[in-house]
């Protein structure tokens, strides 16, 4: 097995969290973003599609979810940035044998509201949810989204059938949006127990009826923070906008090259601002031309314009997948994505300039991004 | 019976890569139920939720691969060695 670094944040200190198809790694940088430290990997020869960092409740707890092709999916945490990582036993995300499910792959690890701090919410293949109410101790499916009447008629899109997107309405711990592909998104207002679809004007391609009530293929949803009625939806074909909490969806694919495409990012402030990467099509998932561009909307979507500052823009047939582009909360915010060809690329200034962070690392199918923080009470 | 443990669970079986165990065991279910019993760890590694061993993890009772035995229902007697590889796969 490879040699493991570690790095050693400091308060203040940027974050970027890099899954890929074997292994995991950290890199941290000072508030300038200009020089990355890289820790890992971890979890070596395991794809790592989730990682997070939990600041609440004064931890500073990084969460990976990584599979073993021998001995299968598990959540791990650490709370010294990688140097050790919790025993699989210790954090258990299982289904009930009486469900007949079995974890294949974990996909998101959400942390709650800050006015829940123990709860975390983990999204799985097959397409399930789990919360822990105890900071990751215990874990239990919800029940209520698995025995869903709809989910006979879901369909596994190419990463399989997979829940990938959590959006939690942060002034209603009863409410949450997720996400399946392909089933579509899908609201609680009940805290779990009952779910319904939402996902009006959001087109399925791939179906007869166009327009159905569910069974798209939503490749990922983002939600600003501050104002969490606006949301932004990466379908299979199609990008939406949403001033509703995703009740109702409208078209926004205003000059870009193509609507398809995986990753999304909105601003942590201004939810006018978000960020994609278009791809040419299902059948030829690379950036369109050759270019690997960025586009951004300053207007909520009415506009988008590449950013190709420091981006290849010759032969570069890259893919960005779903979970592999993430914003910092820094003024001006850093943003960062990863391609299926190992490379990782930041900006510091919103998306202007780029500069490649690494190249040849294993395939890259998460980023996450977070800024540390000091702990103002202890963790549990 | 002499369970042999792969190097990646062996922090699950108290850092051992052998287990013995004893008792009544007429097939390797029962064998892996008395083996849960002293490295209960090990049981999501090998079996997924369902109880079926995972596909890409082979069990070898006696040598023979219980894929081409009788799978979980492969016969066993006192002085059995079962054991536990990662299959030729991951990476």
């Amino acid at each position: 097995m490879p040699e493991v670094r570690h790095v050693s944040p400091r308060n203040g200190d940027v974050l970027v969290l890099v899954g890929t198809m074997k292994g995991s790694f950290i890199f941290r940088s000072g508030r300038s973003r200009e020089k990355w430290e890289i820790g890992g990997p971890y979890f070596a020869g395991c794809p790592v599609y989730a990682m997070t960092l939990d600041s609440r409740a004064g931890r500073q707890r990084l969460w990976a979810g990584a599979m073993s092709w021998a001995w299968g999916a598990s959540t791990s945490f650490s709370d010294d940035f990688g140097e050790t990582w919790s025993d699989p036993e210790t954090s258990k995300v299982k289904f009930p044998e009486s469900s007949g499910g079995e974890l294949k792959q974990i996909w998101q690890i959400t942390p709650g509201r800050d006015s829940e701090p123990d709860t975390i919410y983990c999204g799985v293949e097959p397409a399930a949810l789990f919360v822990s109410r105890d900071a990751g101790a215990t874990w239990s499916l919800v029940e209520g989204l698995w025995n869903h009447e709809h989910r006979p008629r879901w369909m596994p899109g190419a990463g399989g059938l997979c829940l990938h997107t959590i959006l939690l309405d942060p002034s209603d711990e009863k409410k949450m949006r997720i996400a399946i592909s392909a089933a579509g998104m899908y609201v609680t207002d009940d805290g779990g127990a009952t779910w319904r679809p939402s996902n009006k004007g959001v087109r399925a391609e791939f179906l007869p009826d166009k327009y159905p009530e569910f069974g798209q293929c939503v490749h990922k949803v983002v939600q600003s923070p501050t104002a969490p009625e606006r949301m932004y939806l990466q379908n299979h074909w199609g990008l939406y906008r949403s001033d509703d909490w995703g009740e109702s969806w409208s078209d926004v694919a205003n000059g870009v090259p193509s609507d398809f495409g995986f990753a999304m990012a909105v601003h942590p402030e201004d939810p006018d601002t978000a960020w994609i990467v278009p791809l040419e099509s299902d059948g030829f998932r690379c950036t369109p031309e050759g270019k690997l561009r960025v586009y951004r909307t300053r207007d909520g979507a009415g506009s988008w314009k590449p950013m190709t500052r420091g981006l290849p823009q010759k032969g570069a047939l890259e893919t960005v997948l779903r979970d592999s582009l993430a914003v910092d909360p820094l003024d001006p915010v850093g943003v960062y994505f990863g391609t299926r060809s190992g490379k990782l690329f930041g900006s510091s200034d919103e998306g202007k300039s780029w500069e490649l962070m690494a190249d040849g690392l294993p395939p890259i199918v998460s980023v996450r991004a977070a800024v540390v923080s000091k702990p103002r009470r202890k963790a549990k | 019976m002499l369970f042999v443990i792969p190097e990646p669970l062996r922090d699950l079986a108290g850092s051992r890569g052998e287990v013995r165990v004893d008792g009544n065991a007429k097939s390797l279910a029962d064998a892996l139920a008395l083996f849960w019993g002293s490295c209960p760890g090990v049981r999501d590694r090998i079996l997924t939720e369902k109880g079926e061993v995972r596909p890409h993890v082979n069990i070898f009772v006696d040598g023979e691969s219980i894929r081409f035995a009788a799978g979980l229902a492969t016969p066993v007697h006192a002085r059995s060695e079962i054991v536990i590889l990662p299959a030729l796969s991951g990476g």
